[in-house]
């Protein structure tokens, strides 16, 4: 019973903050929704006996994700009322499409029976054991190609968003390393009372 | 609770996600914050169906869609950065414009 409150306590945050996301006029509130979907679906997570990917979600998309979108939408600096012009106008074509697949998906959900299969496969171990158990022997494969998108995704990020300004006066250490002494050293004899000419 | 009230609710966040798309379609980081919300109903299925057949894959799959979720993430809102700084402005219908 205290687990079916829980769901529905979890499941209509998440829905409720999803509808802020999509829904809240100022972007900074849609960032923040987001990240309590987040912190709702890991409290799911949890109570569907996956605390690795509980863990994970707080981490990476709560700690990551949502903080580069916060972070995105605070350094530019858009109108975003202007934006939002002619967004009614969508608006029933939008609910259209939303409640046929809202529907479709819930045709094909109601055809798939109950398991009622715990996960007696794991066995004793704990849930995040498990999981590194079977990432690193089975899926061992597409773990380091995994690894692999996130070193795209990182070299791509810092080349998409690298500029190089003109006129700014920067240090150039290569050609500092590469002066001579006899480019940049002259020898002159000075005569006494003459003073070095230039 | 069984598997039908996770998949109810992932069909729910689902559908929201295409609602903000079509809701907020000139707006950029809206769309990219739709597609986060569509991923994390699919990792709701996942884990959910994960869990009541008794077998860990789908918690693995989940951490992949994880992995290139945050890559798109970060590509998609590198792509927005530079394309602001070009344009100056997000919006979705004037990224056909973008020639010389």
């Amino acid at each position: 019973m205290a687990t079916d409150i829980i769901f529905y306590l979890f499941s209509t945050i998440t829905v409720i903050a999803a509808i802020g996301v999509v829904a809240s006029r100022n972007q900074v509130h849609s960032v923040l929704f987001l990240i309590l979907t987040f912190f709702s679906t890991a409290g799911l997570f949890v109570l569907l006996e996956a605390e690795f990917l509980a863990a994970l979600l707080v981490i990476v998309y709560m700690g990551a994700v949502a903080v580069l979108f916060l972070f995105v939408v605070m350094m530019l600096n858009v109108d975003f009322e202007q934006l939002r012009q002619g967004a009614i106008q969508h608006l029933p074509l939008g609910l259209f499409v939303g409640l046929v697949v809202l529907a479709e998906l819930i045709i094909i959900f109601n055809g798939i029976p109950t398991h009622h299969q715990t996960m007696a496969a794991a066995g004793e171990v704990s849930n995040t054991l498990a999981i590194g158990k079977l990432m690193y022997t089975k899926f061992l494969l597409p773990f380091e190609i995994a690894s692999l998108i996130l070193l795209v995704a990182l070299i791509g990020a810092v080349v998409l968003t690298l500029r190089k300004r003109k006129g700014v006066k920067t240090q150039i250490i290569a050609e500092q390393l590469a002066r001579t002494r006899e480019q940049s050293v002259e020898m002159v004899k000075v005569a006494s009372g003459q003073g070095a000419q230039s | 609770m069984n598997l039908h009230h996770f998949l109810f609710l992932s069909a729910i966040l689902f559908t929201l996600g295409i609602f903000g798309i079509f809701l907020n379609r000139r707006n950029m980081i809206i769309i990219l914050m739709s597609i986060e919300l569509m991923l994390l109903a699919v990792n709701i299925n996942f884990v959910a169906f994960s869990h009541y057949l008794g077998d860990l894959t789908g918690q693995i799959f989940t951490f992949f869609v994880m992995t290139v979720a945050a890559a798109e993430a970060a590509i998609g809102l590198a792509i927005l950065v530079a394309f602001f700084r070009n344009r100056s402005t997000i919006d979705v219908e004037e990224i056909d414009s973008l020639k010389g």
